[in-house]
């Protein structure tokens, strides 16, 4: 199970960067909802992998998952919303304004070929 | 009065002369000088008591676990000093009146001098060093709005930022140095500071901390080789001048030195450092000084010098060279302050400061001839005058020093200090004033009002009473400030103008004969100055910033040039490499858990993942696409949130995964479908790389700390223990929101609203730009909108919107208990309502609704708030719980706690910031015209019956 979890926060980081570092508006903002992803569920497994355990007190069960990861992944993910929402609108509102949706302020400005500059 | 309120008093004053303006120029002076007025009385009225050896003290905690207190002390030192800034200060208030013009903004200047007044004050007055580090650094802002006064003028502009780079620089020196003092003692008390000298002095760090507090004090007092900056500052108006370089700032180094006199002075470090440069400074300032003809700047100079004369004295490391300094601080304090004044009135009358379109002014200006006379005098070191007295005493001192065991170098050169001293001050007044009158000046020159004359004159009367009864009139205060200074005995001293015929005489008198013959000899020794070369400190200076700014500019241009794309990958390889380097670079604990088995339903669930993941970066071109499979990898996530045992996390994360993925389909409305391919596989593969490299890394560390255990005990178990008896509930996860950490979620919802409202405010201000006109006329394609509101969809929004309602307040009340709460029920009646916006459109939705979203948020935010606040009545602290149990008959017992309230602000302001964001969204499209049917249904067959049906 760690293997799997691991590996997947992997993917999803590895795919959150490379979009990330695209040069449109909207590949950027799925990147950054990947790495959000991808962070939430770190956090999450800070707690380590429970499975079948109650997140809830029951008189019956002497052990119980770790909630305090639980409580801050559960904000983090509202709070990653509202994030996105003003990225996406920003995102938006600079295509509506400039008609274009590039994300360097000259367009089609190679950052490797600036490298020499 | 209370050391605090001293020192507080010209902060709280500064408000008032921006309003006392409005009443004219001089109830603006008087506003002003009644603040410093009241500030000395209330220091004068502790001074008796601090003659008789008290120190008086205040404390208040302000960061105690820091060493950080508001902890002021006033012994005999901060007698003497906040005596002269407020003192020197009063009357610098009177001339500035008079010698500010009516096109300066007097409510500004004396706004800026009342701030430097009070961070003045505080430097003398503090008796914790971090606390005196603040201050000192307001001292370096205030004079650099004091300097930068004229802001019309260039020069004014550079010396500003010349002294603020230079003061700001050796400030931040003296923070270092003070934290290592602090820590060698264990306090940032300076009176427990002041008791270990033993401790100080022997600790290796002693030097490093000497020599980093010695460069906040040589910056501050202008000393070589950073003295460059103080004649640039006299771009300032001239009360700035005699304000800042007679009495205060370029005064804060020597009060530090003085200060901290009794636990770094007496080492060979000390002696060399601070009297070497003290001497050189001395020397220098003089030599530049005669050669200055612009009558500040020769003042300038001669600042530097006497300022190096004090350096050196205190260098000396002797009890008796410290009394001269204390001594000499008066007196400089009070002829300089005088000679300042003059000069500017000089200016201020003839229209030029340059001594060489001067001269015959004795008749002409009377009165400003006596005061520079009387204050040149005693700059020069004549008997009668109070410059006398510490000059003599100076080289009685000198001629004790041994400079590596040579006897006659520190006398010599003190003596030749003297002479250019001598020299420059007879320059002063010869040049100026004697000789005959011309007719060439500038302005019609004659003597000002008696405001203008009055402050300069007082200070050359305490000039001449000092010179003449020395011991009856500062004798005492140069006791206490000398003893504080010592922190012990007071050696032997006499202030008395006759002190037999002994060596310093002798220097003295050759001092005067040799400046007297310089002067003759002035003409050709000018000639040969100004054809020598010499460096210019402001020429180095410059292109010492230009070289830091261009390096700066270098490093920023290089690393994040406006293309964000390199900025992004600089940004991500720098974070993958530092963590590499802590990874690599520390110890980590081997893998102490056993991996648990994995079962066919996480397998499928991952390969779900996998798959999707792979996908989006392999068509990401294709945005739609991509953002169904981002739909998916969220979808799995959440699964796997339900499926390790996190039940809140799932509900929270699926719903939320709806809101997302409308908010994005929303506005890929409006953006282009496709990215266009512009990346070459050079670059892709470096992207690929990165990201593999990041992968690897958070992969990596997410698996090693899953395989590993706490590295020490986890605090859940408090919150697991204290759940049910202390918030009330048994969703623990729920109950560290609202309760535990309540404050933080309280935090967190009101981030919500606020990204909310952004949202609204970017909408609202694209809209109204042109890009609202174009949108409006942006062709619909009739093929694209196809059927908008089929009749499906919205009977079936409409019948389930009750039953979404009931749920939400079903796992709202469960939430305490069971997994649910005010997250979850906001984000789900959310999206019932979303519903309704999509099936029957915009404007049937907006029609029905009643509240706007901001007054959800609103009302959201602040039941969260009262709820807190309610705690308040039950003397308990901020959104502290209660709670207790009551039926609600048809659905069981239901528990009512205080933190459901909080909830409920949870709930409401996550509805309707979830709203705001949504609904600004579809306003776009509202705006592009999309006005489809006045109709909630386009089809309904109602409306093809004819009339008479209908009525039937």
């Amino acid at each position: 199970m760690e293997y799997l979890l691991a590996s997947a926060i992997g993917a999803m980081t590895a795919a959150g960067i490379y979009l990330l570092l695209r040069q449109r508006t909207f590949p950027v903002i799925l990147g950054i909802s990947m790495l959000t992803y991808a962070v939430n569920l770190f956090l999450f497994a800070s707690g380590r992998i429970a499975i079948n355990l109650p997140p809830v007190l029951l008189n019956k069960t002497p052990t119980y998952t770790d909630p305090l990861p639980q409580a801050l992944v559960l904000t983090a993910i509202v709070i990653s919303f509202g994030m996105t929402a003003v990225v996406v609108l920003m995102g938006l509102g600079a295509y509506l304004s400039a008609r274009t949706d590039h994300v360097n302020l000259n367009e089609g400005q190679d950052d490797s070929a600036e490298a020499g500059k | 009065m209370s050391l605090i309120l001293i020192a507080a008093l010209p902060f709280l004053g500064a408000l008032l002369p921006g309003l006392m303006i409005r009443s004219g120029r001089t109830a603006c002076a008087w506003a002003t000088a009644s603040v410093t007025l009241t500030a000395l009385i209330g220091l004068l009225v502790h001074a008796p008591a601090v003659m008789r050896g008290e120190v008086i003290q205040y404390q208040l905690e302000w960061m105690p676990l820091l060493g950080l207190n508001v902890n002021f002390f006033l012994d005999g030192l901060g007698l003497l000093f906040a005596g002269l800034i407020l003192g020197i200060g009063l009357l610098i208030i009177i001339y500035a009146r008079f010698y500010l013009s009516r096109q300066d903004p007097m409510g500004q200047f004396y706004t800026y001098l009342l701030l430097f007044q009070g961070a003045m004050v505080g430097i003398v007055l503090s008796d914790n060093v971090l606390l005196m580090l603040i201050f000192w650094e307001l001292t370096s802002l205030s004079s650099f709005l004091l300097i930068g006064y004229w802001k019309h003028l260039p020069e004014g502009r550079q010396g500003a930022r010349m002294a603020l780079a230079v003061t700001g620089m050796g400030g931040l020196a003296l923070i270092g140095g003070m934290l290592i003092l602090g820590n060698i003692v264990g306090s940032y008390d300076l009176t427990v500071i002041l008791q270990n000298k033993e401790l100080i002095q022997a600790s290796p760090l002693y030097l490093p901390a000497l020599i980093l507090i010695l460069l906040g004090c040589f910056t501050k007092s202008a000393q070589f080789p950073f003295h460059f900056w103080l004649p640039h500052a006299m771009a300032a108006p001239t009360p700035v001048s005699a304000y800042l370089h007679s009495a205060t700032m370029v005064k804060a180094g020597l009060f530090l030195m003085a200060r901290l006199w009794p636990v770094l002075a007496g080492t060979p470090e000390w002696f060399y450092i601070v009297a070497t440069t003290g001497l050189i400074t001395m020397v220098l300032g003089a030599v530049i000084a005669l050669f200055k003809d612009d009558l500040k700047a020769l003042l300038a100079f001669s600042t530097v010098s006497h300022l190096g004369l004090i350096t050196m004295l205190l260098g000396f490391g002797t009890p008796f060279a410290a009394v001269v300094a204390v001594f000499h601080i008066i007196n400089h304090a009070t002829f300089k302050a005088a000679l300042f004044m003059s000069a500017g009135i000089v200016d201020h009358e003839t229209h030029t400061r340059d001594i060489k379109r001067l001269g015959g002014l004795r008749h002409l200006m009377p009165v400003t001839f006596t005061i520079v006379m009387v204050a040149g005098l005693s700059m020069a070191g004549i008997p009668l005058f109070n410059g006398f007295l510490s000059k003599e005493m100076m080289l009685d001192a000198a001629t004790d020093a041994a400079w590596n065991g040579n006897h006659w170098l520190v006398p010599a050169l003190a003596t030749l200090g003297a002479l250019f001293s001598v020299a420059y001050s007879f320059r002063l007044i010869v040049h100026t004033f004697l000789g005959p009158k011309r007719d060439d000046y500038p302005a019609k020159p004659h003597d000002p009002g008696f405001g203008m004359w009055a402050p300069p004159a007082l200070l050359a009367v305490l000039v001449v009473l000092i010179g003449i009864m020395p011991a009856l009139m500062v004798g005492p205060l140069v006791a206490t400030a000398s003893s504080a200074v010592i922190g012990g005995e007071l050696p032997y001293y006499s202030l008395k103008i006759w002190h037999g015929v002994n060596a310093a005489l002798f220097m003295s008198i050759a001092a005067v004969a040799g400046g007297l013959v310089l002067l003759a000899l002035h003409r050709p020794l000018d000639a040969a100055w100004i054809r020598a070369r010499r460096p210019e400190a402001k020429t180095i200076f410059d292109a010492m910033m230009r070289a830091v700014t261009g390096a700066a500019n270098a490093l920023t241009d290089g690393l994040h040039n406006g293309a964000m794309t390199r900025y992004a990958a600089v940004f991500t390889l720098a974070v993958i490499l530092a963590g590499s380097a802590a990874w690599f670079g520390g110890t980590n604990p081997a893998p102490a858990r056993e991996a648990l088995a994995i079962g066919p339903v996480p397998l499928i669930g991952w390969i779900l993942l996998m798959v999707a993941t792979v996908c989006m970066v392999a068509f990401h071109r294709n945005r739609l696409l991509s953002l169904v499979l981002m739909g998916i990898v969220g979808l799995i996530v959440s699964v796997a949130f339900a499926y390790m045992s996190a039940p809140d996390l799932a509900l929270t994360q699926i719903s939320v995964e709806v809101v997302t993925i409308i908010l994005l389909l929303l506005a890929l409305n409006f953006l282009p479908k496709q990215t266009p391919v512009e990346s070459g596989s050079a670059r892709r593969f470096r992207d690929g790389t990165i990201a593999v490299l990041g992968g690897l890394a958070v992969g990596g560390l997410s698996l090693a700390m899953l395989l590993s255990d706490f590295s020490q005990e986890s605090i859940s178990a408090f919150h697991l223990a204290n759940s049910k008896p202390g918030g009330g509930g048994t969703n623990v996860v729920n109950v560290i929101l609202v309760d535990f950490r309540g404050f933080d979620t309280f935090g967190e919802i009101i981030v919500l609203g606020i990204a909310a409202l952004v949202i609204y405010a970017m909408t609202e201000s694209v809209l109204n730009s042109p890009v609202g006109v174009w949108l409006k006329k942006r062709p619909i394609n009739p093929h694209e909108a196809g059927d908008r509101h089929p009749l499906m969809m919205v009977v079936a929004t409409r019948v389930m919107m009750p039953i979404a309602l009931m749920v939400g307040v079903f796992i709202f009340l469960r939430g305490h208990n069971e997994p649910g709460g005010g997250f979850i029920a906001g984000l789900i009646v959310a999206i019932a309502l979303v519903m309704q916006y999509m099936a029957s459109g915009f404007d049937w939705a907006t029609a029905r609704q009643r509240y706007p979203y901001h007054m959800i948020i609103a009302l959201g935010v602040f039941a969260a708030a009262f709820t807190g606040i309610g705690s308040w009545f039950a003397d308990r602290p901020f959104l502290t719980s209660n709670y207790g149990y009551f039926q609600i008959p048809p659905m069981g017992e239901f528990e009512l706690a205080t933190a459901m309230a909080f909830d409920v602000g949870v709930f409401l302001c996550v509805v309707g910031a979830v709203m705001l964001a949504l609904e600004s969204l579809s306003r776009f499209a509202h705006r592009a015209g999309d006005r489809p049917s006045p109709y909630p249904m386009d089809i309904d067959p109602s409306r093809d019956l004819p009339q008479e049906a209908k009525d039937a």
